[in-house]
């Protein structure tokens, strides 16, 4: 298989994923069979060929630096899980 | 013909006529959809009082002569991945089950200047990630030409209610073929503009480099008319581009000749379904009967297309998805020992087992050590696709093929097998990898009665002649005015 338990554990770490211990087995099992699939890509030749991240040839695209009014802050919290006052409460970032 | 059968255009002639009110109109669609949706289950929310009281105040402008919009008392349903503005959006997720946006989406404020009536929002694969809305974390859409089987994906809400006569038209967004592949098996038209012709502002990202927003529809002409609405600028949507928009509406019943069309060979291989490609042939002696000339074209990286989009929509989502953390909105989980572990379980608890599997692949594509082999070599072959295209359309005016290897399958039949269902997005891929404007269009329906879309593409910013191209086909045939069985 292209990907172990292991492998398959360290993503989904990165990926902020908390899977079951079933999900890891299942996941392991599909994401091998896909990245197999993917790998023919490897066999595409490429030298010289310039990525394309983007369909338009768009590069910075600026506004000037003017103020303009915002979201206020009652609709920027409404959806806050748990809303303090005027700020999000979160657990510690730093332990 | 009942009312709700009637095309959008049909409808805003009734109404300019006199021969309905816009209230009336709605509370006929909402009958519609009261008797029909517990069976289809297109939409997740429908907004019942403020659709008539929409109408109501469009009913009243007309009276008093005050200029209306084009769209004027027009029933409009909207897939549940573009923000309303007060009113739910969940994106078919159980992390956004909750979630009101305090602000409209760019074409959703284009349909309330042009007067629609926005009458709900519809199912969808969860973060539109599916090819047939059994990944909606809320409920299974039915195909309305056979309720066992799936309307396709993501934006199978949209395409059924339209198919179903709940609503005259439909936003969908289509990141590989998610307004297409559903308008083909549900016998309606999907239309997905040219990267970067509507706005992304207030769509909720899946993957910023292919998401658009399409329209379905009964026919081209009411396509058309809805692109114009939605197409332009937005200074909002730093990848919208700055170009002017046509008058699709206008343009759409004047055909185009002399026309070429290109056949791609790589498109009639193995795995297509003989009637799906006996209906495409058929389609193409149409073509010819109307004067066009047929060529060959080759499109040789298509067999990688699968593989291309699989990396470079998953690298993409996987950034996009990290905001659902459970911090500023949406599901937070209860239990945690500290930040990271609340993020994890946030995600772990609330997302479904598709978009886990695409952030997962996406973040794997990503990851130190494998980025450049897959990730960029990905980006790489995805610019030998667009090359190909290029190439092809230097000597065609449209490339013509199927929409979809097969007609509709049955619920349940690919949900085992991640991959054999990515291979099904065939035909659509290309044209978001490419940023290409593509369309599908009813051309036939197989033995059991399921619908076969044709699909068009054109060259970048050519909607004009594409949606011109499409319609010639629908005034020589009427695939396109058949309903299903109510």
């Amino acid at each position: 298989m292209a990907l172990t338990v292991e492998d398959v554990h360290r993503v989904a770490h990165l990926a902020r994923l908390d899977l079951t211990d079933a999900e890891l087995a299942t996941m392991t099992q599909q994401l091998s069979a896909i990245v197999d699939y993917v790998n023919q890509l490897q066999e595409v030749p490429t030298e010289g060929v310039e990525p394309m991240a983007h369909a338009l040839d768009l590069h910075n695209v600026f506004r000037s630096d003017e103020p303009r009014p915002s979201l206020p802050v009652d609709a920027a919290l409404a959806n806050a899980p748990d809303r303090r006052g005027e700020f999000y409460g979160v657990p510690a970032v730093l332990e | 013909m009942s009312l709700t059968d009637r095309t959008a255009l049909e409808l805003l002639d009734a109404l300019a006529r006199g021969e309905t009110t816009a209230e009336a109109l709605t509370a006929e669609y909402l009958q519609v959809i009261r008797s029909r949706d517990p069976q289809i289950l297109a939409f997740l929310h429908v907004d019942e009082a403020g659709a008539l009281e929409q109408a109501r105040a469009i009913d009243m402008r007309r009276s008093r002569g005050e200029p209306l919009g084009p769209l004027a008392g027009t029933p409009v349903a909207l897939k549940d991945v573009l923000c309303t503005r007060g009113r739910p959006t969940t994106c078919g997720s159980r992390i956004l089950e909750q979630f009101v946006p305090p602000y409209d989406a760019f074409v959703v404020s284009r349909l309330k200047e042009a007067g629609a009536v926005l009458i709900g929002k519809t199912n969808l694969d969860e973060f539109a990630m599916g090819s047939s809305t059994e990944n909606s974390a809320f409920q299974i859409t039915r195909n309305p030409w056979d309720l066992k089987r799936i309307p396709g994906g993501s934006s199978g809400g949209s395409a059924a209610a339209v198919a179903a006569g709940e609503v005259p038209l439909a936003l969908g967004t289509d990141t590989g073929g998610s307004v297409r592949q559903p308008a083909a098996l549900c016998g309606v038209v999907g239309l997905k503009p040219t990267y970067g012709r509507v706005s992304r502002f207030g769509l909720v990202a899946f993957a910023s480099s292919l998401d658009q927003v399409g329209a379905l529809a009964h026919d081209v002409a009411d396509a058309a008319l809805l692109l114009g609405i939605i197409a332009g600028h937005d200074s909002a949507d730093s990848t919208s581009v700055d170009r002017s928009v046509p008058d699709y509406h206008a343009a759409v019943e004047t055909p185009v000749q002399p026309l070429t069309i290109g056949l791609p060979t790589e498109y009639f291989g193995g795995g297509l379904d003989r009637e799906v490609e006996s209906a495409v042939r058929d389609a193409v002696r149409v073509y010819q009967k109307l004067g066009a000339t047929v060529r060959d074209v080759s499109l040789p990286h298509t067999p990688h297309a699968v593989a291309t989009y699989y990396l470079v929509a998953t690298a993409e989502a996987s950034s996009n998805l990290a905001r659902y953390d459970g911090v500023h909105f949406g599901y937070r989980a209860k239990q945690y020992d500290n930040l990271i572990d609340m993020y994890a379980k946030t995600r772990g608890q609330a997302f479904g087992q598709e978009v886990k599997r695409r952030i997962m692949l996406g973040t794997y594509a990503l990851s130190s050590g494998y980025k450049d082999a897959y990730y960029l070599k990905a980006l790489k072959v995805r610019r030998l696709i667009r090359d190909d295209f290029d190439q092809a359309f230097a000597g065609c005016d449209v490339i013509v093929g199927p929409t979809t290897p097969a007609p509709a399958f049955r619920i349940g039949e690919h949900m085992d097998d991640p991959l054999a269902m990515y291979l099904s997005d065939i035909y659509t891929i290309s044209a978001n990898l490419a940023g290409l404007p593509a369309i599908s269009i009813p051309c036939g329906f197989a033995r059991n009665g399921l619908p076969i879309g044709l699909q068009l593409h054109a060259p970048p910013f050519e909607e004009e002649k594409l949606l011109r191209v499409a319609r010639m086909y629908e005034r020589a045939t009427d695939w396109h005015r058949r309903r299903p069985p109510r």
